[in-house]
């Protein structure tokens, strides 16, 4: 069930949470005690736009279990505006229509069931910025 | 540090073995280890496996193959690190003998995959990835690969059959291997034809679930009447969890820190080395461990196989007896079935793909997707 994992993880899934550095102001997602760029344990909380770029993508076509049955699945690695990178399931695209470098943007959706006892968890997608 | 040596070695069919358990590949491993040797026992056992409790429902592996191989009461535990799981457990073993706590270690290597389906089998690899920022997301390992090698083709101009190299290679060595899960050849054109995995991973560019299991004794003294085998660069190194939180995604830093590790041990570079056993999980991981390993500049990977520069006779022999791809990957075994492929080269005993005049074989195992590697050095002679 792991329902307080997905309780903790909350503004991490729903609200692109991360962390910025108090000494050196790096940017990290998701957030990160100590900080990748000077160790500095000192962080503060951080809120994303949700804006960035397709830096690679994937059509999966094996899914683990949990995962809707439809396939192709498409999941990519989203640079962010701010700078760090985020892996995440692609929404409403084609996966012919998808190209690196282009234009997403973050919505909620469903990422996970676990079946008819287990918790659906949403949390963040990405998907092409209309007209970008 | 004194010398160590592998002292004997044994390994289990690679496949799809629905007659066998976890038990009877990890046993029959171990005792032909100890039986090459000479030994009927050793100071030490060390386990190397990544997933027997969610794939074999069995953990507690250490005692478990000490008792199923008759060896208690010897000091027993089980080395988890992900893919890398054998190559941690040779190291391991080599730094008990090397460090004279103990004169000998029996390292085994074992997975058993094949008595699961393949969403389940998918699942329990995917828990070696970043649980919460990719794991959660549906990222298979296959797709984690996918992505790195969309990227790295975008960012050096290849196409997908510039990469047929890899599988073609692998399978070739694989022939002449009786105890491959793929001994047969694979042409460029059964390349371009096979089935999308991850775009734009396809299932010639995979490794497969396999089942097996591999074995060395590693003594401080060499096996008397046979050309010596030394262990003389060991290395390990790590690297983040999750792809996406690398400043550099198309370079494999923890394959290059433990490669570099492991040649200042041995006092030896790159183009000393007469093959090398690599992490072939997928063809694109071969082309960033032969960049990482100092083989081939950064993006230039991929030209060694299309330059046929990778078979036995070629400049940097990789896969030489089928490697993951086609030897078969049961991932807690590769690291330890990559030292036995290694010590087979170097005993002259691999039949069409012997590698002419090998003397020094270079392994390496890489966990999660490039985030715990570990390097090998294996020299012939005194």
């Amino acid at each position: 069930m792991e329902l307080p994992r997905f309780h903790r993880l909350r503004g991490t899934l729903y609200r692109l949470e991360g962390s910025r550095c108090e000494d050196c102001g790096a940017l990290s997602f998701p957030a990160r005690q100590v900080c990748p760029s000077c160790s500095s344990r000192k962080s503060l909380l951080h809120r994303f736009k949700g804006a960035g770029t397709l830096w690679s993508f994937s059509e999966l076509y094996q899914l683990q279990r949990g995962y809707p049955k439809d396939v192709p699945n498409v999941i990519g690695l989203v640079k962010l505006d701010e700078g760090p990178m985020l892996l995440t399931q692609i929404t409403d695209a084609e996966p012919e229509d998808l190209s690196i470098g282009m234009r997403v943007q973050m919505v909620t959706r469903l990422i996970r069931s676990t079946g008819e006892a287990g918790p659906r968890v949403y949390g963040y997608k990405f998907r092409p910025v209309v007209g970008g | 540090m004194r010398d160590v040596y592998i002292a004997g070695m044994g390994q289990t069919r690679i496949g799809e073995l629905w007659d066998r358990s976890l038990k009877d590949l990890a046993v029959e491993a171990a005792l032909k280890a100890l039986a090459e040797a000479q030994a009927t026992t050793a100071d030490c056992l060390i386990v190397g496996n990544m997933l027997s409790g969610e794939l074999a429902s069995q953990e507690n592996l250490g005692v478990f193959v000490a008792d199923s191989a008759g060896l208690t009461p010897v000091e027993a535990v089980k080395v988890e690190s992900a893919c890398s799981s054998g190559g941690a457990a040779f190291r391991e073993g080599y730094l008990r003998v090397a460090s004279g706590a103990a004169e000998s270690a029996l390292v085994v290597g074992v997975e058993k995959m094949s008595d699961l389906l393949p969403d389940a089998v998918s699942s329990g690899l995917a828990l070696a990835a970043d649980g919460d920022s990719e794991n959660l997301h549906g990222a298979t390992f296959v797709a984690l690969n996918a992505l790195i090698m969309r990227r790295y083709m975008h960012e050096n101009g290849y196409k997908h059959e510039d990469f047929s190299g890899f599988a073609i290679n692998a399978h070739r060595n694989a022939a002449s291997n009786e105890d491959a899960m793929f001994p047969r050849a694979v042409t460029a054109k059964d390349y371009a034809k096979s089935c999308m995995v991850a775009s734009p991973i396809n299932l010639l560019d995979s490794s497969a679930i396999s089942d097996g299991a591999a074995a060395v004794l590693l003594s401080a003294r060499p096996k008397p009447g046979v050309r010596p085998i030394r262990v003389t660069g060991s290395g390990a190194a790590t690297d983040t969890i999750a792809v996406a939180a690398r400043k550099d995604p198309l370079w494999l830093s923890a394959a290059e820190a433990s490669a570099r590790r492991a040649f200042a041990q041995a006092g030896l570079k790159p183009e000393d080395v007469d093959l090398f056993e690599l992490h072939d999980a997928f063809c694109i991981m071969a082309a960033l461990s032969l960049e990482a390993g100092g083989f081939a500049p950064r993006g230039k990977g991929v030209r060694l196989a299309m330059e046929g520069e990778i078979g036995p006779t070629g400049k940097v022999p990789i896969a030489t007896r089928g490697g993951l791809k086609a030897r078969g990957h049961p991932v807690g075994a590769t690291g330890v079935l990559q030292i036995v492929d290694a010590a087979v080269q170097l005993r002259g005993g691999a039949g069409a793909s012997q590698v002419p005049g090998a003397r020094v074989a270079m392994t390496q195992n890489i966990g999660g997707s490039g985030s715990s590697v570990y390097t090998h050095i294996l020299a012939a002679g005194d």
